[in-house]
Order: C-alpha cells, then sequence, then structure tokens
C-alpha cells in the first residue's frame, strides 16, 4: 500500500491538534472560574474562596503550561506539512494567527506570573485584575484562533490574485458568517466542560469526607452555572446548524447521514453510511423530525449530497457518527443537571451518593464532546481547506513523501503518549492534595503555587540579596 | 499612498530571531551543561539560574515563527517544508525539555529520565537550530513558489557542520551565564566550559567564513569586491577584538563582560550572514520584497504588535531583574 502524504498529514495535524484543544477546552473555563472566586474573595474577605482559587490556579498552572507546551507545536505544522495553504492563504489568516500568539504571549509574559507567584507580593486588587486579565486573555486567544478556522469555513472578504488569497476588508474577513456562532458555541462549550470538571472534582472529594465545604460550593456552583449554560448551548447548537445548512449545506447533509434530497425530510438516527453507494444502510428514521429540527417547518426542504459531485462529498461517517455522539453527551449533560437541580431544591444533594458518582463518572464528558464537535465540523468541511475554493488536497506540502510523513506522525505519536499521560497523572496529584489553607508561615519570597519548589525557591531568594 | 512596511518588518523579524538567539541560546546552553555538571547541589544551582526565564524565552521561537509566515509568508511556505525533520526533531526536544524541568521535581523516582530528557532536549534543539540555519544558508531547490526539494536535503556536510557549531555557540552563552549566575567552584568550571567553548566558537566563525564564501560566487563578491572589502573590512575586524576581549574577560574573572562579549560574538555573526544574503530571505531565490505579505496584511499585523511588544518587553525585563543576582543552592545542600 502507497502511503499518501495528504492523508497522513490530516492524521498528524488532527492527533497534535485533538491533544492540544484539550487543554483550551479546560483553560478558558478555568480562568473565568477562577477570576470569578478571586473576585468573591476581593469583595468577601471569606478564605474559602481563597481555598478553592489556590486549588485550582495550581491545576491551571499545569494545563496551561501544557497548552503553551503543545501549542509551539501548531504553527510550525502550517509550514512543514501544509505549505501549499500556507503559500495561497497567509495574507489573509496568518495576522489572525498571529494575533492569537501575541495574546496568549503578552498573557503568558505578564499577568500570569502575577496570578500563579504573587498572592502576597502585590496587593489583593492587583492579583484579581491578573486573574481578570489572564481570564480575558484565554478568551481574545479563542476568539483569534475561531475567526481563522471560521474564514476557513466561510471565508469572505477577500480576492483572489494569482491563486492567492488577498485581504480586501477585515472585518469581513473577522466577522465572517459562521464566526459568531462557532465563537459562542464553543466558549460555552469550554465553560460547561470546566463545570463539569469543577463538579466532578467536587463530589469525588466529598465522597471522600475531603475539604467538604469548599468541595460542596464548588458543585453548587457548578451545578448554577450548568443549569443556565447546558440549555443556552442546545440553543446555540441549534442555531450554528441552522448557519451551516446556509453556508454549509454539503456539511449539513453529511451530519444528518442525507445522500439523496428530501422535502420533508426524516430525522435520521441511526445507519451505517456507505460513500461509495452513496446510501445510508440500516437507517432508523423518524418521518418529518429533520424538516422540523433544520429548517423550523413540518416540510422544509433538505439538500442531499448526491446534489454535490462526488469529488466535493465530504464523508458522511466522521461527521455522522461524531455529531451523534456530541448531541448524546448534550442529553446525558442536560439530564445529570437538572437532577442535581431537582436533588439540590429538595436538599438532598449531598445525600446522593450515586448522583455523586455519577457526576465523577461525567466529569470528563465534556472534552470528549469538544473533539467529537470538532470532527464533526473539520471533517464536515472536506474535502475543502477553505471551503469551496482551496481543497485540501492542494495545500499539502508538495516536497513531503507518504514516508516522511508516516515518521513524523509516529514521533508525534509516542511523544504525546509520554506527555500528555504524564501531565494529566500530575494534574491528578494536585486534585488528590485538596484544597489548602492559607499558608502564611513560609517566607514571602518562597512563595510559589503549582511551579516546581526548588528552582523557584532560590532563584526567588536570590532577589532580596542585592 | 501605502508605506511600505517591509524594512519595518524585516527589522522586527530580525529582532526578534536575534532576541530568541541569544536568550533562549543561554537557557539551551545552560541545559546542555547541565548534563555535564556534576553533583546534586550544582545540578539544582544549574537548573535555578534558568528556571524562572526559560518559557519566557521560549515563547520568542512562535514570535519569530508566526512573524515570518505573518510578514514573510512565501519564505515560510518554502524554507520549513525544506527542513521537515530538522523542525521536527526541535519541537519535540523542546517539548522533552520543557515539560522535564516540571516533571522532575514531581516524580523524585524518575528524576534520572528527567534529567536526562533535559539536557537530551536542549542538546536536540540546538543541532536541529543549527542545521536548520546552515540549510537557510546553503540554499534550497525552489519551483515556482514551492519546495521543490526532497525532505533530505539538510543532510549535508555544511548544515551538520553548523548544528555542531551553534552547539557550541550557545554553550558558550550558557558558560557565561553561569559565569554571572554562580560562584566559587562551579564559575570556575563555568569559566573553563566558556573558554574552552569560545575556542570552537571562533574556529566555527572562521570556518563558516571561509566555507560561504567558496560554495557562493556571489557571496564572494559582496565581500571581496571593491569598494566592498574596505566598507565591509570593520567586520571582521571587531569580531576579531570582541574575541580578543572575550579571552581576557574571562582570564581576567570578570563575571558580566563574558556574556556580553558572546552576545556580542553572535551579534557580528548575524550581522555577516545579513551582509551575505541581503536582501535575500530565501537563499538564492527570493528577496525580502517578493516574499512579502500584502501591505494590507502587514499594517494590520503592525498596529497590535506595535501597542503589544513594547509592554512585553517591559515586563521581560522586569521579571529579569527581579531574579537578578546569584542563583544560591538549596539550602541543607552548603
Amino acid at each position: 500500500m502507497m502511503l499518501d502524504p495528504v492523508l497522513l498529514s490530516r492524521l498528524q495535524w488532527g492527533w497534535v491538534i485533538a491533544w492540544h484543544i484539550l487543554l483550551p477546552a479546560f483553560t478558558v473555563g478555568l480562568a473565568s472560574y477562577i477570576a470569578v472566586l478571586e473576585a468573591l474573595y476581593l469583595i468577601t474577605g471569606q478564605e474559602i474562596w481563597f481555598r478553592i482559587s489556590g486549588f485550582w490556579t495550581r491545576i491551571f498552572a499545569v494545563s496551561f503550561g501544557m497548552g503553551v507546551v503543545s501549542g509551539i507545536i501548531m504553527p510550525f505544522q502550517f509550514g512543514t506539512n501544509w505549505s501549499r495553504f500556507t503559500d495561497a492563504t497567509a495574507d489573509v489568516i496568518s495576522p489572525l494567527m498571529a494575533y492569537e500568539g501575541l495574546m496568549a504571549f503578552f498573557l503568558e509574559s505578564s499577568f500570569l506570573g502575577v496570578l500563579l507567584f504573587g498572592r502576597r507580593l502585590v496587593p489583593s486588587w492587583a492579583h484579581f485584575f491578573a486573574a481578570v486579565m489572564v481570564a480575558f486573555g484565554t478568551l481574545l486567544s479563542a476568539f483569534w484562533i475561531l475567526a481563522t478556522n471560521s474564514w476557513m469555513q466561510t471565508p469572505q472578504g477577500y480576492k483572489i490574485v494569482d491563486g492567492r488569497f488577498l485581504p480586501v476588508d477585515w472585518i469581513a474577513i473577522i466577522f465572517n458568517p459562521s464566526f459568531p456562532y462557532r465563537l459562542l458555541h464553543n466558549v460555552t462549550a469550554f465553560y460547561i466542560t470546566t463545570a463539569f470538571v469543577v463538579m466532578g472534582v467536587g463530589a469525588w472529594l466529598l465522597r471522600r469526607g475531603r475539604a467538604s465545604e469548599d468541595a460542596r460550593m464548588m458543585m453548587r456552583m457548578a451545578l448554577d452555572l450548568l443549569i443556565v449554560l447546558v440549555p443556552l448551548q442546545i440553543f446555540l447548537g441549534d442555531q450554528h446548524g441552522l448557519n451551516t445548512l446556509e453556508y454549509q449545506p454539503a456539511k449539513l447533509a453529511a451530519i444528518e447521514g442525507r445522500y439523496d434530497t428530501a422535502q420533508p425530510a426524516p430525522l435520521t438516527l441511526f445507519g451505517i453510511p456507505d460513500d461509495a453507494a452513496a446510501t445510508m444502510r440500516g437507517a432508523i428514521e423518524i418521518p418529518d423530525l429533520g424538516s422540523l429540527i433544520l429548517t423550523h417547518s413540518w416540510n422544509g426542504a433538505i439538500k442531499g449530497l448526491k446534489e454535490w459531485p462526488a469529488d466535493q462529498r465530504p464523508p458522511v461517517g466522521p461527521p455522522f457518527f461524531a455529531f451523534r455522539v456530541m448531541v448524546g453527551i448534550g442529553v446525558i449533560m442536560l439530564l445529570a443537571v437538572v437532577v442535581g437541580q431537582v436533588l439540590q431544591l429538595r436538599g438532598r444533594l449531598w445525600d446522593a451518593v450515586w448522583f455523586l458518582r455519577l457526576c465523577q463518572i461525567v466529569a470528563p464528558l465534556g472534552f470528549i464532546a469538544v473533539i467529537a464537535g470538532w470532527i464533526t465540523t473539520e471533517v464536515g468541511r472536506q474535502p475543502w481547506t477553505v471551503y469551496g475554493v482551496l481543497r485540501t488536497a492542494d495545500s499539502v506540502s508538495p516536497s513531503l513523501t507518504g514516508a516522511n510523513v508516516a515518521w513524523s506522525l509516529a514521533f508525534y505519536i509516542v511523544v504525546y503518549l509520554i506527555i500528555f499521560p504524564t501531565g494529566i497523572g500530575f494534574m491528578a496529584s494536585l486534585v488528590r492534595r485538596g484544597p489548602q489553607p492559607p499558608d502564611l508561615e513560609t517566607p514571602l519570597d518562597q512563595i510559589e503555587s503549582g511551579r516546581p519548589h526548588e528552582p523557584f525557591d532560590s532563584a526567588a531568594r536570590a532577589a532580596p540579596q542585592l | 499612498m501605502v508605506f511600505d512596511l517591509v524594512p519595518l518588518w524585516t527589522i522586527l523579524l530580525a529582532l526578534a530571531v536575534f532576541y530568541y538567539v541569544v536568550f533562549d541560546g543561554f537557557d539551551l546552553g545552560v541545559g546542555m551543561l547541565y548534563g555535564l555538571v556534576r553533583g546534586d547541589a550544582a545540578r539544582a544551582t544549574v537548573m535555578n539560574s534558568i528556571a524562572p526565564v526559560w518559557d519566557g524565552n521560549e515563547t520568542w521561537l512562535v514570535f519569530g515563527g508566526i512573524g515570518l509566515l505573518a510578514a514573510f509568508p512565501l519564505a515560510f511556505a518554502i524554507i520549513i517544508p525544506a527542513v521537515y525533520f530538522p523542525i521536527l526533531m526541535m519541537l519535540l526536544a523542546l517539548v522533552f525539555r520543557g515539560v522535564a524541568f516540571e516533571f522532575r521535581f514531581k516524580h523524585p523516582g524518575l528524576r534520572r529520565i528527567w534529567d536526562g530528557a533535559f539536557c537530551g532536549g536542549s542538546l536536540v534543539a540546538t543541532f536541529a537550530q543549527g542545521v536548520v540555519l546552515g540549510t537557510f544558508i546553503q540554499g534550497f531547490k525552489i519551483d515556482g513558489r514551492e519546495f521543490a526539494g526532497t525532505s533530505f536535503d539538510w543532510v549535508a556536510p555544511f548544515p551538520l557542520a553548523t548544528g555542531l557549531a551553534l552547539m557550541f555557540g550557545y554553550a558558550l552563552l550558557g558558560a557565561c551565564w553561569l559565569v554571572l549566575k554562580t560562584e566559587g567552584e562551579l564559575q570556575e568550571w563555568a569559566r573553563r566550559a566558556a573558554a574552552i567553548c569560545l575556542l570552537a566558537v571562533l574556529v566555527a566563525i572562521a570556518a563558516v567564513s571561509i566555507w560561504t564564501p567558496l560554495a557562493h560566487p556571489d557571496i564572494a563578491r559582496r565581500w571581496f569586491s571593491w569598494p566592498n572589502i574596505a566598507l565591509l573590512s570593520p567586520v571582521p575586524v571587531i569580531t576579531a577584538l570582541i574575541a580578543l576581549g572575550e579571552w581576557e574577560a574571562l582570564r581576567r574573572r570578570h563575571e558580566l563582560t563574558p556574556f556580553l562579549g558572546a552576545v556580542a560574538l553572535f551579534l557580528m555573526s548575524f550581522i555577516g550572514i545579513a551582509i551575505s544574503l541581503w536582501p535575500l530571505i530565501v537563499p538564492y531565490r527570493y528577496t525580502l520584497w517578493q516574499a512579502a505579505s500584502s501591505a494590507s496584511t502587514q499594517a494590520f499585523l503592525l498596529i497590535g504588535t506595535l501597542f503589544l511588544l513594547p509592554i512585553i518587553l517591559m515586563y521581560t525585563a522586569w521579571s529579569y531583574w527581579v531574579f537578578r543576582g546569584k542563583v544560591r543552592g538549596t539550602p541543607g545542600y552548603h
């Protein structure tokens, strides 16, 4: 079998970004959560907010560090594997990516240090301000990256000269049609992901009878946020779907598993897609429901993939199944949150051991939903890198052989399988340590939070000596 | 009327690359030397000397990479695929090295392995960067707007030699950094290491200075035609004077001067390469202007860069100020 550099480059891209996306999925939400906790601590002065904030800040430091390390790899992928794409599109999208880098860089080099190490070195309002700026920085990063991604999905504001995209209108480029929906849908997903982790960790601490007061507060805050965000996310997802129907109907057809145009269209719950025969095998369908959901009318038409030439259709399998995973998780999340709220209203939340256990089980589901959503939208964009204009097959670096990419992919797989489990284990050990009371004993120059003790201690100790 | 922003972006990018080379250069150098230092106390001090600053230094690589992509995308699209494997090696080595910093304290049982990852990662990343530099000077096989060579064009005597040379160069920076940040026996050791690296670096500079004009007639003409030969003669002369000064500074046990001297040697080499290749950004085919992104692209990014860069620099300067002075080992060791 010949190794295909295009397919392998796509797998490599998928591999490095799938791991990387887990970190913003967590840190964007966590940064905002920490900012809220710091605000509560600043206003009330109660120690509980300090303990919870410190606990999550230590975990944030590790995940942010892993995000930076795995993020450095990403921009170079554009050059190593996608140089034709880069040459064609850099004039339009590279400043967006550069702004993301600058923002993350700015945040890394300034406010994160104050948040991690400055608790007793700066006034409390300055510490709170640093927390807000870190949160703001993570949101700005999401803004720019999703603007870039959205432009690839729904490009506008450009002209093509000699095969290259040149910018015409920056506002149109950034605020392209799918961007507002994608941004809201993603950021909400990140917040939900974080809230489920916070709730799961709270439940774990409670079940072990550790830091009960803190754990209850974590769970209560998470539940109250989720009862708003999960229904909101279902609404946003629906809106995003309508946007996809308008601008990327072929992707929508793949998500729906629809090869033949239908009016009214049924909702396909499940089936085995067969792209070669352009048919859905063993489909389980509910009549008319597809039209209702997608066009918000009983007999709206849904275009099938056969409306497009075979070489302009995305593969159906990945978006079809990934979308169902994402929606399935959404339903499970909604049930869990509603059950939790009912228990809370009846005052039985803390006694329901089965629910605490459930919280632990659903804690990582947000990550799976984020990956599934990402597979849905990115595989659904195929066979294009810039939707409808630049083909994925015409985007890859021409000098690469299949064997080249096979080797690099193997290296990335091995290294990530060492690094990420180690980092996750490291975060788990921080969770096991649990929230800690404020430490007023340690001399000022040894303050650290989530960092290696030794270098930082002695480096900081050097400062007052001159 | 649109301003020509190419000169400004050239300066910004040159500064970013030089900043990266000096600053991540010294901490990569310290990482390599770490493998040669004996004793837990001394090793802890070596590690501590870069712990507060290394990650800030490394982010300049992203700035350099994305800056090249945004300001000169054609260069990015041709050069990066040509050094596919060196870039891969560098990225993975930096990942290992970065996490080793954190992990070695959390898993004392595995410390030896993470120590190896830290030192080995520094070494591989440095070698890979040297190979990228050598491949860049060697030039690329180009067809239209695409790199037309193979992923192994960098496996040639010149890039491999520059890879080796950069290892000594970064080690020189690292050793001089240790002279500045440590005292006693460790400082003496760093001085000897710096002296050895200095000799190796001078051999490397001389070798590259002879090798490149021999391999590239255009570069030979640039340096040796009249009146250039007279106008450019200060470059080798100043380099030689700096080298002598560096040697003296090490011999007389200066603390800060050797580091500044090493930076000056890097600056002269940097200027030398710039003179040889100007105005090319993709040797020996595309100039800075031919590879530049559109004026609109450069202007759009410039706004934010000019706003954020000074703040980042001020903050960086402040963090170096906070961690100024000698690093001392953790209590209990002394």
